[in-house]
């Protein structure tokens, strides 16, 4: 579903992602992991379409989408949240999830503007739908309370549900556990595999080994740019290769 | 007496803001509405309709400038330049300068789009800039604009500008030297760009600007086409201020390029810091308090002044007052005087 | 080809002048981020502070020997000093504060600071231009058959040995160190034991005072100042330090030169209307398509 082919993206003198060639299998769950600095936010930027790669290609369902603009991939069906969370922060929740909406609108400035029956109808559904994603994450009590104020574990959820509402097939989660207690993880991991249940592709980069080896099937391991390991979550916690890389860093 | 008509406005507008009932603060507004009509009925005093119709094209702009700046979150630093586009349309097409005489009410349709046409071109550059850069260039485009209107001395009449430009008319009767027709159309503008300015808060739209407003970059990656959404802030913005632009020189017979220059798109700028920007009874407040000063106490200041042996020209601290509104608002109450619940606490949040 | 040079030598007199106000929005951008729109008119004040004091001592013409000297420089540092006291002051007041807030919230206050600015100007000084005495004698050389006065020289080696005395400062200093540091990562700075109050501070000292330095020399050089001239000026000279790039001292030079010498070709080829419409044009061009400028390097957005 998603084919990446050499890319390389150099920032001035440094190579932050080196010749990288990867395949994400629809249906999939895939981890990608590695020390800080590996270059795993990198490679999200340049499929989301923040980056233009140095060099190489980007294919989804056989497009290919290096080049064109954010919005455009997204509306082509990639979604993602950020490490450092970026939600709008002063919107209600619930208008966080319908802007994730908006590109499977169609009310037109001519609707927008006088408020034509399409619209109103249109704005009902959405803001169904927006309720529904809430319950599915998890955050239906908090429908109306600012991004900006919810719990650390709820922003994060709330991320998930806002890029669900763009209707992916690939999505992109960018350390969703970060900040998470154990029992949020737990939570999450169950959240994961019930969005792969809905027909949607996962993508993830994670820290916490336990999370990303009890919900992957595939594992590419990066340091320094390079690709230094691929495989099931059995096979990449026996690589030698991956434990030197981690070195003091337990693989759980 | 011109008091009474601005405070109890600016009043309404405020407690209607306070009421947490939709049904009500619509009935507020009607209410308001109707009197306003109704006012000239009992009232002959024409100077106090002159200075309500500058009030309300003061109210216009700030509308506009407001889905720009507040709802969209673009430092528009050169409004005055799609005001001036609509005051120029309707001089070279309703005055000798070209013989051409259009009717009034045609040019309010071509004005907008004209401006809204020119929204887009001058917009359309600034898409990839930073906000103060973008603020920048369009202080850039404000500058040019009435610039070319002064240069293109064949087609303008140069700094002179046009004059003697024709009275609008309805149903055959001409507006004349009578300035209630000019207040009702005012009226009538507000009415329809409050009508708009709701609806598009409301709507996928609106929700698309305040999601580029509070994060540009996380907007495009859940879909949002951040190009066309911006567009048409510039767009409509500029379309009321074009608006404006056709009342304004009707109502004044004349333009002239320093009617447009800086000092104007700033000063609208103070009626949005004022009032609260983003917020809708924020930003009406915010330009009748600023006309009020302008066009009412400036003046009788003189006159009192005056009557006291004081040889004062209040009129020369037009600046002064809007640079300390700036300064003020923005270092003491950067939500401004009447914010929406978001501003407040976005603002608040930011200085914590 | 004769009128080619004397309106190159007038471009790099004029653009003398805009590099100087250059510096000063490049030094408060480089730190602070700030675009400081009041800067163009600390700029006018500086002209207006030279002249108070050199009608204090009484000078109303030209000036020789001694005098020459003597009062020119009093004149220049006490509009450089006070400058430099107003820009320290409007940063105190209005822009500290601020410091954190959103983007927009200090240029905004900026623009006010400005129009409070012009309005004091215009109230002390009154609506029309003011004469300002031509204190320095001006016997022109012949430069390829081109009168070439001596105050456009004054006025372009006096740019350029503050450009130069900018940079030694700022390289080879502990206090010039700390405003790059500051620049650079002002957390860090923080951390790295510099006062960035102080820092901020002496970076608004220093570029009021270039801008009072410039309000001196362009008095004398114009024989006149307005209390609006800091509006165009202040644009155009943020159009320097753009074209330059921003926050590059070099850069405020070089592209102070390149504007004044644009606008003074512009002037010559399309007339002195279309000469603001060529230097906006530019500043539009330049963000648009050029946003690091001539020297400054390309910044990636992180994401
Ligand atoms: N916009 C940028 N400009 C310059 N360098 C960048 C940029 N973005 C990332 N880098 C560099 O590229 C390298 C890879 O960064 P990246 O964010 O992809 O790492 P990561 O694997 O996500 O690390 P972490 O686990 O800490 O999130 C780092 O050295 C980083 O400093
Ligand atoms: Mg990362």
């Amino acid at each position: 579903m998603l084919r990446l082919e050499g890319v390389t993206k150099r920032f001035g003198e440094l190579v932050a992602v080196n010749d990288l060639s990867l395949n994400v299998a629809a249906g999939s769950i895939s981890a990608i992991i590695g020390p800080n600095g590996a270059g795993k936010s990198t490679v999200f930027n340049m499929v989301s379409g923040i980056y233009r790669p140095s060099a190489g290609e980007i294919l989804f369902e056989d497009a290919r989408i290096d080049g064109w603009p954010a919005h455009r991939i997204a509306a082509a069906g990639i979604a993602r949240t950020f490490q450092n969370i970026r939600l709008f922060s002063f919107m209600a929740a619930i208008d966080n999830v319908l802007a994730g909406e908006d590109a499977h609108l169609h009310a037109r400035l001519w609707d927008s503007l006088l408020h034509t029956p399409l619209q109103r109808r249109e704005e009902k559904a959405a803001r169904e739908r927006a309720r529904e994603l809430l319950r599915f994450v998890g955050l239906e009590g908090v429908a109306e309370t600012y991004a900006r104020n919810l719990p650390y574990g709820s922003q994060r959820r709330l991320e998930i549900a806002r890029a669900l509402a763009s209707r992916p097939k690939l999505l992109l989660l960018d350390e969703p556990a970060a900040g998470m207690n154990p029992r949020e993880k737990g939570e999450l991991a169950d959240l994961v595999a019930a969005i792969r249940e809905r027909g949607i592709t996962v993508l993830l980069i994670e820290h916490d080994m336990g999370l990303v080896m009890r919900v992957s099937d595939e594992i590419t391991v990066l340091d320094y740019g390079e690709k230094i390991a691929h495989g099931t979550p059995a096979e990449i916690r026996n690589d030698p290769r991956v434990i030197a890389a981690y070195l003091g860093t337990a693989v759980a | 007496m011109i008091y009474a008509y601005f405070l109890v406005a600016i009043a309404v507008v405020v407690v209607a803001q306070r009421l947490p009932d939709l049904r009500a603060k619509r009935g507020l507004f009607l209410l308001l509405g109707v009197a306003l009509l109704c006012a000239p009925l009992f009232d002959r005093n024409d100077s106090t309709f002159n200075v309500l119709a500058d009030a309300g094209i003061f109210v216009l702009l700030a509308l506009g400038l407001n889905i720009v700046v507040g709802f969209a979150g673009l430092l528009d630093l050169g409004y005055a330049a799609f005001f001036a586009i609509g005051a120029y349309t309707y001089a070279m097409m309703a005055s000798p300068q070209f013989n051409l005489h259009l009717p009034f009410w045609l040019l309010l349709f071509l004005a907008a789009a004209f401006a809204a046409v020119f929204g887009i071109i001058l917009g359309a550059p600034t898409l990839r800039l930073r906000g103060d850069y973008l603020a920048i260039v369009t202080l850039g485009f404000g500058e040019i604009v009435p610039q070319i209107f002064q240069n293109l001395t064949k087609y303008t009449g140069g700094p002179n500008g046009i004059g003697a430009l024709d009275f609008p008319s309805l149903f055959g009767r001409s507006f004349g030297q009578n300035t209630i027709p000019y207040y009702y159309v005012v009226l009538a503008l507000i009415a329809l760009a409050l009508f708009f300015a709701y609806n598009l808060r409301d709507s996928r739209l609106g929700r698309a600007w305040m999601a580029i407003r509070e994060d540009e970059l996380a907007a495009r990656h859940m879909g949002i086409n951040t190009t066309a959404v911006k567009l048409a802030a510039f767009a409509l913005g500029a379309s009321f201020s074009g608006l404006a632009g056709v009342v304004f020189a009707a109502k004044l017979s004349l333009v002239s390029p320093d009617l447009f220059q800086f000092q104007v798109s700033v000063l609208i700028v103070s009626m949005l810091v004022l009032g609260g920007m983003g917020n809708i009874p924020g930003v009406i407040v915010g330009a009748l308090v600023l006309v009020l000063v302008n066009n009412v106490v400036l003046p009788q200041a003189n006159t009192i002044a005056a009557g006291a042996g004081l040889h004062v020209d209040f009129g020369n601290y037009h600046f002064f007052i809007y640079g300390a509104i700036l300064v003020g608002i923005m270092l003491f109450r950067p939500e401004g005087l009447l914010p929406s619940r978001q501003r407040k606490e976005e603002l608040h949040h930011a200085a914590a | 080809m004769h009128e080619f040079l004397a309106q190159l030598f007038n471009g790099i007199a004029l653009g003398g002048i805009y590099a100087l106000i250059a510096l000063g929005y490049t030094m408060v951008y480089g730190i602070i981020g700030l675009i400081n729109f009041a800067h163009g008119d600390v700029y006018t004040l500086g002209s207006f502070f030279a002249l108070t004091i050199l009608t204090a001592l009484g000078v109303s013409g030209e000036l020789h020997g001694v005098a020459l000297v003597v009062d020119v420089a009093i004149a220049l540092i006490g509009a450089a000093l006070l400058c430099g006291i107003v820009g320290v002051l409007i940063e105190r007041l209005a822009y500290r504060r601020l410091r954190n807030a959103p983007r927009l919230a200090p240029l905004i206050t900026a623009i006010g600071i400005s129009f409070i600015l012009e309005n004091v100007m215009q109230i002390w000084k009154g609506p029309a231009p003011v004469p300002f005495p031509a204190v320095v004698p001006n016997p022109s050389v012949m430069i390829a058959g081109v009168a070439v006065g001596a105050q456009q020289f004054l006025l372009v080696g006096l740019a350029v040995v503050m450009m130069v005395a900018l940079q030694l400062f700022i390289h080879n200093t502990r206090l010039g160190r700390a405003m790059r540091a500051t620049a650079e990562d002002r957390d860090a700075a923080q951390l790295m034991g510099i006062n960035i109050n102080k820092t901020i501070m002496l970076t608004f000292l220093i570029g009021s005072a270039l801008a009072g330095v410039a309000g001196f020399v362009s008095g004398v050089y114009y024989q006149s100042t307005w209390f609006f001239n800091g509006f165009g000026a202040g644009l155009k000279a943020f159009t320097a330090a753009v074209l330059g790039g921003i926050g590059n001292i070099a850069g405020a030079m070089l592209g102070g030169f390149l504007i004044g010498i644009i606008e003074s070709f512009a002037t010559w080829k399309f007339g002195g209307q279309w000469s603001n419409v060529t230097v906006f044009a530019i500043l539009i061009l330049v963000l648009v398509f050029r946003p690091s400028g001539l020297l400054g390097e390309a910044v990636y957005e992180r994401a």
